[in-house]
């Protein structure tokens, strides 16, 4: 239990912090892939072929390589990406992105890939009727999307997303390959130091089985909010 | 571009032979586990509830350290012949994806075990036959069939897992671009070769269970 120790002792405040970060990569990496599902989920259902494309481009590609590779092409052409755009500008020095920029980003457009199916699925099984309806009543597109379409597909979208959630969280602990102090780094490093890898690695798994358990039970109470009337 | 192709050909191997050892192994293992969860004993449907729990709900990079690096930490397993295989990180990753898939998998066939009508079972008592043959012939082909298309979606996804063999040392078709990004610099390059073999062996996946279920689908 001492290595649970908060202070200069232990691992307990290193191990907080580091739970804190996976947190927020977590949250980071959703909403980055929230908005990507944004740009993407049009493209899907658009009528032209060539938007088609691009969509199922997107998502194929993710969804058909592995995590790990991603992260690698992030955290090894990141910064030369970057870097090159800079120097169209006129910028030559050495640019280096922040860890947690660059995990959030991989991870968040690895789950914007996953989120963009759960929508396209969402707003397909909505009633044409509905569509049509809205449009009779004379309600712009800006009040359709809002008003009439969005609340509904967020009834059949959450329970899909709570599963996006977990994969994406499941997800940042493959982000410890490039240097970002998370759950699973943190745990290296103390193990590290303490020669206790058995104890530190099977705490990181308590602690990522908290994270799920705690955020199903939040989502669950989102799905019982959105599924009034039904 | 061109020189790498051959050298992550190579690994590709490795990474094909880490995902039939532990698909082959995980499908026993979650066809055990979902008859477990299908007994009326409470204690071991909790048991293969807490398995599948656990195994799903945290990450496979913990599971692949905890057996990687956890368990050689045990003195006494290091006397015991079990230490021949857990000294290979081949075998450990093996281990560790068996379990992560069999979890998978054994939520994925209990399900379709679910689904099945009582009123096939019954048919199938009333016309006398026993309960073994009822769960071997009738049973486990229409479970096989309705689980077909998760099941697709679950060798997609360890074939993504197995890229996590390279962080224990393996040196699959991503610790192998890895290697290669690393020493060359070109990463865009060496994705879009890694990359593209991983998406033609989604490609055939993908199309080997469709004709699957095109096979054992009830409308023929």
């Amino acid at each position: 239990m001492e290595l649970l120790a908060f202070g200069k002792t232990g691992w307990g405040d290193e191990l907080f912090y580091a739970t804190l970060m996976t947190i927020a990569v977590s949250i980071t990496a959703m909403l980055v892939g929230f908005f990507f599902a944004l740009i993407f989920t049009p493209l899907k259902l658009s009528k032209y072929k060539t938007l088609n494309l691009v969509g199922n481009f997107y998502t194929t590609v993710i969804r058909g390589v592995p995590e790990l590779l991603v992260i690698y092409l992030f955290f090894f052409g990141g910064s030369g990406a970057i870097m090159y755009v800079a120097s169209i500008f006129g910028y030559y020095e050495y640019i280096e992105i922040n860890a947690f920029i660059t995990g959030s980003m991989a991870i968040g457009i690895i789950s914007g890939a996953y989120s963009t199916e759960v929508f396209r699925g969402a707003i397909q099984s909505i009633d044409k009727g509905q569509f049509e309806a809205a449009k009779v009543l004379g309600i712009n597109r800006f009040g359709q999307f809002y008003k009439i379409i969005l609340p509904q597909m967020l009834r059949l979208a959450i329970p899909n997303l709570s599963n996006v959630w977990q994969i994406t969280l499941k997800d940042t602990s493959l982000i410890s390959v490039t240097g970002l102090v998370e759950i699973m780094r943190q745990s290296y490093i103390a193990a590290g130091s303490t020669r206790d890898p058995l104890f530190f690695y099977s705490f990181a798994a308590v602690l990522y089985l908290l994270l799920t358990y705690v955020s199903m039970k939040l989502i669950n109470k989102l799905e019982v909010k959105y599924s009034r009337g039904y | 571009m061109i020189t790498s192709f051959p050298k992550l050909l190579v690994a590709t191997v490795v990474t094909l032979k880490l995902l039939s050892a532990s698909l082959f192994f995980g499908l026993f293992l979650g066809l055990f586990f979902a008859i477990l969860r299908l007994n009326k004993n409470i204690f071991m449907n909790k048991f293969a509830y807490g398995y599948s729990y656990i195994f799903r709900g945290t990450p496979l990079l913990v599971q692949i350290f905890i057996i990687y690096f956890g368990l050689g930490q045990i003195e006494y397993l290091r006397t015991t012949f079990l230490w021949v295989i857990l000294k290979e990180p081949y075998w450990c990753a093996i281990i560790a994806f068996t379990l992560n898939t069999g979890a998978y998998t054994s939520e994925i066939l209990r399900s379709a075990f679910q689904t099945i009508k009582p009123g096939i079972i019954e048919a199938g008592k009333s016309l006398g036959i026993s309960n073994k043959i009822i769960f071997y012939k009738i049973q486990i082909p229409i479970a096989i069939r309705q689980s077909l298309p998760a099941y697709g979606n679950e060798i997609i996804l360890m074939m993504k897992g197995t890229s996590l063999a390279s962080t224990v040392t393996l040196m699959d078709l991503t610790g192998v671009a890895k290697y290669i990004i690393s020493t060359t610099f070109k990463p865009i390059e060496v994705f879009i070769v890694a990359g593209g073999i991983y998406l033609f062996m989604t490609f055939i996946i993908h199309n080997v269970i469709k004709y699957l279920e095109k096979k054992y689908s009830f409308q023929q």
